[in-house]
């Protein structure tokens, strides 16, 4: 009994993508394996958001109407990297517009963060509120910090 | 030279038709919609959606023949102001629209519309059926107001001897080196005071003025949207958006809960001169004292010095008071006349803990300044408890007007929704 808990436990702890490997036909590609480094930044990330980007952007990522804008399937998310983690290490002061949606609410530079947390938050918002996107990567954070003006 | 003019005997007929009309209108009965319009009200008020504008509906003001106005946030089909004409019933057409213009300010009297950009003040004449004369032709009252990324409203209200008041919201959170930067501090004697922040005072009837004509009437608001002219003690009130980001700036000071219930909401009775104190203050509802911010030197609990105003009254941080009405009607109870109305846009700056507000709050009033506990008195604009919390609300009460009959009217930013709440019980 403590034993098949601990197993489920486990289980589930080890996260979706292998519970649903084990109760789907296989696919073609074979399916991608529970990534422990993902499933970390994914975890670490969750923390970097709940204390530095929640308030602006909401716990839906769906932002504010006028003020910060959403962070679901938007170009500015999914797109390229490197201008995302600028966005994050230099801040944006000029109104964006998404869908039609001005936003104008300017975003504060987050450089104290590190290269880490930076990679991690941008790897949980790629992989939230229905966005799924490629983990963003520590050295791709520190070529973005290396062109900021010192 | 006074001369006999057939003008005036025109002017009789009409005046007795407009009054013949107002009468009728107090008699003819609003039909509440049979849900009243979603909302949730005291007992014996009804409610029905006027109008789905489908835009952004700041601020309205209606005319004393009912005639409605709607000043759009962004132009929608190259109007900037919505027109909407009423049947008995309540329910109301938009029947035109004009000034190629987005803004939140629009206020009537005396025989003229004021309308604001965000930048800007114009007038329009008004005839005695309270149609604009001149749609395309509005007459520029003010222009050059700074406007930056946030705070843009020009929220604008008239006295009774021909002055303008102007909302100029300062275009920062609290003044930092860094905008809403973490650990960034705050500037000495805050640049931005000098042509934000404040209400600037200018005449009502002259044409084409800038900074240099109006006096800076009240400063260290950071930025107000709802505002009215008390006629009781004479007096300009106002809402201030208190500050935000006490835990993301300051995250050794204050916890996230914290930040969600700091500062007040504000209301201010306004003096020519007086100084509310931001962005070195801001006043902590639970130890009822002006607090000196973080940016400036403050540790959540030192308070702040210098001559400062203290607020008329106090609601939950974050709420956004976006609309201020005193009631002067008479078709609500009496408990209500001279009391005030405040729309709360609803709040964003709570998170990670549960937004709030969205709805309409009755401060009552008492010789001219608040008296008594305020409640809440239109809710459930945002459709249900889960839409508050998650501030995925489905409408936002944002601008309030009385119509001449007593009804509150109430405009809706987000989907565009014209409410009208009328009293119905036997009084």
């Amino acid at each position: 009994m403590t034993f098949r808990l601990a197993f489920l436990a486990f289980a589930l702890a080890g996260g979706v993508f292998s519970l649903q490997a084990q109760h789907r036909p296989a696919p073609k590609k074979a399916p991608a394996k529970a990534d422990p480094a993902l499933a970390a930044s994914l975890a670490r990330g969750a923390v970097v958001y709940k204390n530095v980007c929640i308030t602006c952007h909401q716990a839906d990522g769906g932002g504010v109407p006028n003020m910060n804008p959403p962070l679901i399937k938007t170009q500015y998310v999914l797109g390229d990297k490197a201008r995302l983690a600028h966005i994050v290490l230099a801040g944006l002061a000029e109104p964006i517009e998404i869908d039609g949606d001005e936003y104008k609410q300017h975003m504060p530079a987050q450089a104290y963060l590190t290269d880490q947390q930076v990679a991690d938050v941008l790897t949980y918002v790629r992989n939230s509120f229905g966005n799924k996107a490629s983990a963003v990567q520590v050295a791709e954070v520190k070529a973005v910090r290396a062109t900021l003006p010192k | 030279m006074l001369s006999f003019s057939p003008r005036y005997l025109f002017a009789v007929p009409v005046l007795a038709g407009s009054l013949a009309l107002l009468a009728s209108q107090s008699h003819v009965s609003v039909a509440p919609d049979p849900d009243n319009a979603g909302l949730k009200l005291p007992a014996g008020f009804g409610a029905l959606k006027v109008a789905e504008t489908g835009g952004k509906a700041r601020h309205l003001a209606v005319t004393p023949q009912g005639v409605i106005y709607v000043k759009l946030n962004r132009v929608k089909d190259g109007k900037g102001i919505l027109v909407l004409h009423s049947q008995p019933t309540g329910k109301a057409t938009v029947t035109g629209g004009f000034g190629d213009y987005g803004g939140t300010g629009i206020y009537v009297k005396n025989g003229y519309l004021y309308a604001s950009s965000d930048h800007a003040v114009y007038r329009y004449k008004l005839d005695a059926k309270g149609e604009v004369e001149a749609p395309g032709k509005g007459e520029l009252l003010v222009r050059g107001l700074k406007v930056g990324s946030q705070h843009e409203s020009k929220s604008i209200v008239l006295d009774n001897a021909d002055n303008l008041y102007v909302n100029i919201g300062a275009y920062a959170n609290a003044c930092q080196e860094q905008d809403r930067t973490r650990g960034s501090k705050g500037i000495p004697n805050c640049p931005i005071l000098d042509s934000a922040g404040g209400i600037w005072q200018f005449k009502a009837s002259q044409a084409n003025q800038t900074y240099k004509n109006g006096t800076r009437y009240a400063t260290g608001l950071r930025n107000v949207v709802g505002l009215d002219w008390n006629q009781q003690d004479n007096q300009l009130f106002v809402m201030q958006h208190g500050r935000d980001q006490l835990h993301d700036n300051w995250p050794a000071l204050y916890t996230d809960q914290q930040s969600a219930q700091l500062p007040a909401e504000c209301m201010y009775a306004l003096k020519p001169g007086d100084n509310a104190g931001w962005p070195y203050l801001y006043y902590d509802p639970q130890q009822k004292k002006k607090i000196l911010g973080p940016e400036y030197g403050g540790d959540g609990k030192k308070e702040a010095t210098g001559n400062y105003l203290d607020p008329a009254a106090a609601y939950p941080a974050h709420m956004a008071p976006n609309g201020l009405l005193f009631y002067t009607g008479t078709m609500f109870p009496a408990k209500y006349r001279n009391g005030a109305f405040i729309a709360f846009h609803g709040s964003w700056n709570r998170a990670p803990e549960p937004q709030a507000g969205y709805y309409v709050v009755f401060q009552p009033f008492k010789d001219g300044k608040p008296s008594g506990q305020w409640e809440v008195f239109a809710d459930n604009f945002a459709g249900s408890a889960a839409k508050v919390a998650s501030g995925r609300a489905d409408h936002r009460p944002c601008g309030l007007a009385q119509g001449p009959d007593g009804s509150l009217y109430v405009s809706d930013d987000s989907k565009g929704t014209i409410y009208r709440i009328v009293y119905n019980a036997k009084k």
